[in-house]
């Protein structure tokens, strides 16, 4: 495959059979691996859509400041293309995110403020629309709120998954800004309304529920529960558990929040081999495991590794 | 039938301080209200209306009650609800 540039190559990810995890020759699942992305994951795709966007509506000029609430991902992809086009990017990036992170942003000239680890990425969210109000000038692209995160995946992830397996019964994706879910859910309602779209949420350990009072939570303004079948609130011991599956069973390093996707797909795939139906589960890899090596989440026990992430932000 | 009920650091006032405590009921709903009998307020923080507040998350056995038949979300013996606020991803 031949692209014009780094920024042309993203999307059109590989989707992999997972024959030794797949419970039998009717229940198959398959892996979508956003992890072969230009900077390694799913957000390439929305960092590309959400500057384009904010290019084409005049938001975005040469030489702009964008600003983003991110606890890694979302900041990494920014960083990539706003260097690409010439802008300079100020991540606001909770304090309880793996060293990794922090040294990538800074690889593509991202410029850090850190939040406090209490509150995760809520709070990150309400230090960056904080600056935003004191930096008017800078663009706070938001993907929590900006439609071009979903209907990017609306408009490529969603057909790509069809193309490639057009008997899929099931789309299983992490729950984050639900951008994700929200487009592939939106585009499968309306292309194939039968599928069933599966929302898998990262449970933490309790520093980062620590908020004030429960009107201080978020959902984000993307969101629409009506786009998705049913949500799991999977933590970090089945999300190890799985992703360690994931690499020894199909050779697949992945980042721990598809350990989490993996573990509800899993269950639907067991919901199917007992009803007797045929089911083709589509598991979204939204990244690598390399950025999380430093988390320990790869070594020792199941149990060790879950202490350690304890108060981490690993999804 | 006794159910597990995990509260979050938030409610605990409510639970003098114990993380998860039980509550007995054939639907989540009748759980809360158990649970409100013996932690009076808990409820009215999780409940509004006939719906879960838009700011909490109820899971019984790791599913989201909003997807399950909200309050009326049936619950056995040996089930475990976790209430947890809403937080950002991404």
């Amino acid at each position: 495959m031949r692209f014009d540039s780094l920024l042309d190559s993203v999307g059109r990810t590989p989707l992999v059979g997972l024959p030794r995890l797949s419970p039998s020759a009717d229940v198959r699942l398959w892996a979508k691996l956003e992890d072969r992305n230009p900077t390694g994951s799913v957000k390439d795709r929305v960092a590309l859509a959400m500057v384009v966007a904010a290019e084409k509506d005049g938001r975005l000029r040469p030489g702009c400041t964008i600003l983003e609430p991110t606890s890694g991902n979302t900041g990494i992809s920014l960083a990539m293309v706003a260097r690409l086009r010439g802008y300079r990017l100020v991540c606001v990036l909770p304090e309880n995110t793996s060293v990794e992170r922090r040294q990538l942003l800074g690889m593509w000239g991202a410029e850090i403020v850190t939040s406090p680890a209490e509150g995760g990425s809520n709070e990150a969210v309400r230090v960056a629309k904080a600056l935003a109000q004191e930096h008017p000038d800078w663009v706070l692209l938001y993907q929590y709120g900006n439609p071009a995160n979903s209907d990017v995946h609306h408009d490529t992830t969603g057909p790509e998954i069809l193309a490639d397996l057009p008997e899929v019964t099931h789309v299983v994706a992490g729950l984050g800004t639900t951008g994700t879910l929200m487009g592939v859910g939106q585009f499968f309602r309306t292309a194939r309304p039968e599928v069933r779209i599966v929302a898998a949420e990262p449970r933490y350990g309790e520093l980062v529920y620590g908020l004030r009072n429960l009107d201080e939570g978020f959902v984000p303004e993307l969101y629409d529960e009506a786009l998705i079948d049913t949500r799991f609130s999977v933590g970090p011991r089945d999300a190890i558990r799985r992703v360690r599956e994931l690499l020894d069973l199909e050779g697949i390093f992945a980042g721990i929040s598809t350990g989490a996707v993996l573990h509800a797909a899993l269950g639907e795939a067991a919901r199917a081999v007992d009803a007797r139906k045929q089911a083709d589960i589509a598991v979204v890899v939204a990244d690598g495991g390399w950025k999380y090596l430093s988390t320990g989440a790869f070594e020792g026990t199941v149990e060790e590794a879950e202490q350690r992430l304890h108060h981490q932000l690993w999804a | 039938m006794p159910v597990e009920v995990k509260v979050p650091t938030i409610l605990r006032t409510y639970t003098d301080g114990e993380k998860a405590v039980t509550g007995t009921g054939g639907t989540l709903g009748e759980v809360l209200h158990d649970l409100d009998s013996r932690h009076a307020g808990i409820r009215e923080r999780v409940v509004d209306g006939d719906a879960v507040r838009r700011f909490v998350n109820v899971y019984v056995n790791d599913e989201d009650v909003r997807f399950t038949g909200g309050l009326g979300t049936g619950v056995s013996d040996g089930d475990t609800v976790v209430i947890l606020p809403a937080v950002a991803g991404g």
